[in-house]
């Protein structure tokens, strides 16, 4: 089990277990994390699970597709850490990963 | 406002689900209307994903999003169902009692349509342009803030700021160019996914000097009374560069709301709409909710589910349509009567 922890707008931070192989995006909805809709479930086309990823992991988490870098033009407030996070898969390489969300996916 | 239509059916959606009712409802003599408010039928299998594979639809290993909805239009042909796009059904209303149900159905684009029975097969609920959530821009909206263009001739010789990156937004920019006063164009980043002619022509009216383009975002308007002067761009290294303009233009694509369903007097649980299994039906006799919009025990949102809604659902409103005709089940391999319904015999 790899722990992601998820870090809402108003800085409250929710610790979850993530299987290996399952995105980022499915854990914060298995878990109903707030702030994270995923409309189009896990398809890269809608930029609704939107996250920023924490400077330290923005290695491991890799770089957005050039699909995704389309999709972020969807979302608000993009940093150079935004991520769609049903792009990221889990891996053991993430434990301990965190996230937070902003405060509206639109 | 146009004259009133009279049809046996209304399908509000034009999503893959409504189209297959229309071919079960089809074969029951059962004529349809749909209603959709995007300008296209497929709903999101042709606008989130229509190059995207399915793999789980009977008897396809693997279908594109629009090449299914391609072959549902194929397939409800022989039906001629009338498509009304670009609309939403704005109110509905319920004129018979269960005995003889009968609805009055209003469109956003004026139109009337008075039927016998309603399908909801509406999804996730309507496609509507995303709102980018910029403080204050609700009260600019209608007067200087645009999500679709109407008259191009409320741009003309204003100071117009177009935000995006797709085809929506550069379409724009190069219709608005020779008419508008400046335009500005604003992306978050240097790189444009719309059709790569218009990307070509976007930069040479750059490099002319004709239009200004940003790369950063919108992070305040200025303005009084939901007229807009001015915006402020927020360049990826924090700057902020405040931009004269009455008229801003964001295309951030699209989201789904429920909208005005949620004002029909149905019985709603979370956004979705309870049916009962056997007939797919809502608190309101003759209205079904078929697809992503219905819930019950045990359901699993998926295309072929749906299709399996909308068949039995249709079965029901047979009884409402006609309901001196006993109907008798039959089987399109067999049944001389619905090969001719499908123009095969």
């Amino acid at each position: 089990m790899t722990k992601i922890t998820f870090i809402d707008s108003f800085g409250e931070a929710r610790a979850v277990d993530g299987e290996d192989g399952a995105t980022v995006m499915e854990i914060a909805i298995r878990n109903a994390i707030p702030e994270i809709s995923a409309e189009c479930g896990g398809g890269c086309a809608c930029a609704t699970c939107h996250v920023y990823v924490d400077e330290a992991w923005v290695e491991k988490t890799g770089k957005a597709s050039d699909q995704e870098e389309d999709m972020l033009d969807f979302a608000y407030k993009v940093q150079p850490n935004s991520r769609l996070c049903c792009q990221i898969k889990v891996t053991p390489e993430l434990d301990g990963l965190i996230v937070s969300t902003p405060d509206r996916q639109g | 406002m146009s004259e009133c239509i009279k049809t046996d059916a209304v399908i509000v959606g034009a999503g893959p689900i409504g189209l297959f009712t229309v071919f079960e409802l089809g074969l029951l003599d059962i004529k349809c209307h749909l209603i959709d408010i995007l300008p296209k039928p497929g709903g999101q299998c042709a606008e989130l994903y229509p190059e995207k594979p399915i793999y789980d639809i009977p008897g396809h290993p693997m279908v594109t999003g629009q090449g299914l909805v391609d072959k549902l239009l194929e397939q409800i042909e022989p039906f001629r169902p009338t498509f009304h796009y670009g609309e939403m059904v704005d109110s509905l209303e319920v004129l018979g009692g269960p005995e003889a149900t009968s609805f009055r159905v209003r469109t956003s684009g004026g139109e009337v349509i008075e039927s016998k029975v309603v399908f909801i097969a509406a999804g996730g609920g309507s496609f509507q342009p995303k709102k980018p959530p910029i403080d204050g821009i609700d009260e600019y909206e209608g007067k200087s803030v645009f999500y679709s263009v109407r008259k191009m001739e409320n741009f003309r010789d204003k100071n117009v700021v177009i935000v995006g990156g797709g085809d929506s937004a550069l379409d724009w920019v190069l219709n608005l160019q020779p008419i508008v006063k400046r335009l500005t164009l604003v992306h978050r980043r240097d790189d444009f996914r719309a059709a790569p002619h218009s990307v070509t022509a976007m930069r040479e009216l750059v490099a002319a000097g004709h239009i200004d383009l940003r790369i950063g975002q919108i992070s305040a308007l200025g303005g009084a009374d939901g007229e807009l002067s001015s915006v402020v761009v927020k360049a990826q290294d924090g700057s902020l560069e405040k931009i004269a303009c009455e008229k801003l233009m964001p295309f951030f694509g699209l989201t789904m709301k429920l909208g005005p369903i949620a004002d029909w007097g149905l019985n709603l649980h979370e956004n979705l709409i309870p049916v009962d299994t056997e007939r797919f039906e809502t608190n309101i006799p003759g209205i079904f909710a078929i697809g992503d919009i219905n819930t019950y025990k045990g359901k699993l949102k998926l295309i072929l589910c749906g299709f399996h809604e909308g068949a039995l659902a249709a079965q029901r409103a047979h009884r409402y349509v006609y309901p001196e005709k006993k109907l008798t089940f039959q089987y399109t391999t067999s049944s001389t009567n619905l090969q001719k319904k499908l123009g095969v015999n």
